[in-house]
């Protein structure tokens, strides 16, 4: 191949990625931080200014509702990682060859089916008239209905659930990585089962707690759907205020500020995490 | 701990015990809605009234069937159509991203990759609104310019596309690129040295090699595509994808036949996952 032939060639590939970077993701960023910076004076007449963040920083509803958000993702993350982790662990070492391989897809089915589906499916089991209310009457803990939906334990049961197949993932990739000779070898030094656990298998496991608490972090702060179905009127969700300022009070200026502060949140984390662990963006999520 | 190393049988019994119950809850909220689509009662709760097709062929109100309703029917064909667009889209993308990282070397490279993993990080309800925001300036801009109407850049079809778009291109191209790292490029240079040009060279060996990847991005699209929510809730117009359709319906309390919906929602993406997995399968 020609020098020139060649160059072009890869001008032309690379032209559709630049375009889908920059008209998709680069351009849209710079232009809702633009319209976050903007405050509204007038009819169609604008100022620049952070106007914006100093409300949300004025209105306790707003960052209180932040913070909560946060809170809740930190938890909802920690609660996947130890439900998911022991199941993880069965599944890379404790289990072989074709169980093996079942037990893996069965993690996988959920996430084939669309969150709407999943969530739905814990308000069927969690309402006043759902199974749970109705098991319990019928064992005779209760002699009532019982509502479980509409609260924040509801929509922790449901982050968790629609979570879950992102951490599991990672860590029985890298838990399979690890070589029994290790465990082996900790329990020939006289190692117990906890000291090995603390000092081999989860320091080995760290890469892929990490990358799955990121993802889990990530899809629990952005969740829209979730908080929404299952969680109370008092149970506000970010994205929820985001979703309000946009669609129904039509104050853009406000909702792209509410945007821009999710985002810089959600990137916070992915950074630290990554810096944290000493990993890279690429090897974590290229695979 | 491991196989090799004798554990008492309670141990065992308390691990088996735990996976089950993970197992039981994961399957749990999904057969709930199966089996109650199939309940003979207005309200997807207990009691159990009895086994009924209704909720899939009813004719009449309020039993109406999903096959005869006509706004979950039109919102499926909507998401159809929205996740075959996504597809092309991500697939033709994606593989010109996976032969450009994969086959050349250029300056800032590295950056370019991770600017191009970027769109996995970024919650999609932000994708969504940025996206919106940015689409409503252009119109607003062209429209005041012009004096003519810009419909294709208001909330509607092209934008949920181009929103949905704007992430799964990642994922084609990472499930194309994987395939075309294990490309063995001899079998290209013989192409070449038996006279083939180098686009005929990549069109009847490369390409076709791909073919498993390419086709399995595809289907990931489609699901991914059908099951998005985020991005989708804030670009979307009059016509409303399944998702969203199922959405409102939720909100308001509905009859059985969301289950139903659910039910059918949850074969096909059965079928299309073992199809993909098929496809990844014959890799080696």
């Amino acid at each position: 191949m020609t020098g020139d032939r060649s160059r072009l060639t890869m001008i032309l590939l690379m032209a559709p990625l630049l375009i889908w970077l920059t008209a998709l993701i680069f351009i849209p960023h710079a232009e809702m931080f633009l319209v976050s910076m903007r405050e509204k004076v007038g009819v169609r007449q604008y100022e620049f200014g952070f106007a914006n963040y100093a409300t949300f920083f004025n209105e306790p509803l707003y960052w209180n509702t932040f913070v909560r958000t946060a809170l809740m993702s930190v938890a909802a993350t920690a609660l996947t990682l130890v439900i998911g982790f022991p199941v993880a662990y069965y599944i890379a070492k404790m289990t072989r060859g074709r169980s093996k391989t079942i037990l893996f897809l069965l993690c996988l089915i959920p996430f084939w089916v669309s969150e709407l589906v999943r969530t739905y499916g814990w308000m069927i089991l969690l309402r006043e008239s759902g199974l749970f209310s109705g098991l319990l009457q019928y064992v005779g803990l209760a002699s009532q209905p019982i509502e479980f939906l509409y609260n924040d334990a509801a929509i922790m049961v449901g982050l968790v659930y629609t979570s879950m197949l992102f951490m599991v993932v990672p860590l029985v990739t890298t838990l399979d990585s690890l070589d029994d000779s290790m465990i082996e070898a900790g329990y020939d030094l006289g190692g117990t089962g906890v000291s090995i656990w603390r000092e081999i298998v989860i320091p080995h496991a760290m890469p892929g707690i990490v990358s799955g608490c990121i993802v889990v972090f990530m899809l629990s702060l952005g969740n829209y759907l979730t908080p929404i179905l299952l969680g109370g009127k008092d149970s506000l969700w970010f994205t929820g205020l985001i979703y309000t300022q946009f669609i129904t009070r039509f104050n853009w200026e406000q909702g792209a500020a509410f945007g821009f502060l999710l985002l810089a949140l959600s990137s916070f984390i992915v950074w630290a995490g990554l810096k944290l662990s000493g990993q890279t963006l690429s090897r974590t999520m290229g695979r | 701990m491991i196989p090799t190393i004798p554990q008492k049988p309670l141990h065992v019994w308390v691990w088996r015990a735990y996976v089950t119950a993970f197992f039981v809850y994961l399957a749990l909220p999904l057969t709930v809605v199966c089996v109650f689509a199939f309940n003979d009662s207005l309200f997807p709760s207990l009691p159990w009234q009895g086994f009924t097709w209704d909720w899939f062929f009813g004719t009449e109100q309020p039993r109406l069937g999903v096959f005869n309703e006509r706004p979950i029917m039109r919102s499926i064909g909507t998401s159809a159509f929205v996740a075959v667009w996504v597809a092309v889209l991500s697939v033709a993308v994606g593989t010109c991203n996976a032969f450009l990282f994969e086959r050349y070397d250029f300056r800032f490279k590295a950056l370019l990759y991770v600017l191009m993993l970027l769109p996995l990080v970024i919650p999609g309800i932000i994708l969504g609104i940025s996206i919106l925001v940015a689409s409503n300036f252009l119109a607003n801009t062209l429209e005041d310019a012009t004096g003519l109407w810009f419909d294709n850049l208001r909330p509607g079809l092209p934008l949920v596309i181009l929103g949905q778009f704007s992430f799964i291109a990642t994922f084609a191209t990472l499930v194309i690129s994987a395939r075309l790292q294990k490309f063995d490029r001899s079998l290209e240079e013989a192409a070449l040295n038996l006279g083939a040009t180098p686009w005929g060279a990549v069109r009847t060996i490369t390409l076709p090699y791909l073919f498993p990847a390419i086709a399995g991005a595809a289907v990931v699209a489609v699901l991914m595509s059908f099951e998005n929510f985020n991005t989708t809730l804030m670009l979307v117009g009059s016509d409303a994808p399944l998702t969203i359709t199922m959405f409102d319906r939720l909100k308001e309390g509905s009859t059985p036949v969301l289950n139903a919906v659910s039910l059918l929602l949850m074969a096909a993406s059965a079928g299309l996952g073992l199809l993909s997995l098929a496809l990844q399968g014959k890799k080696a």
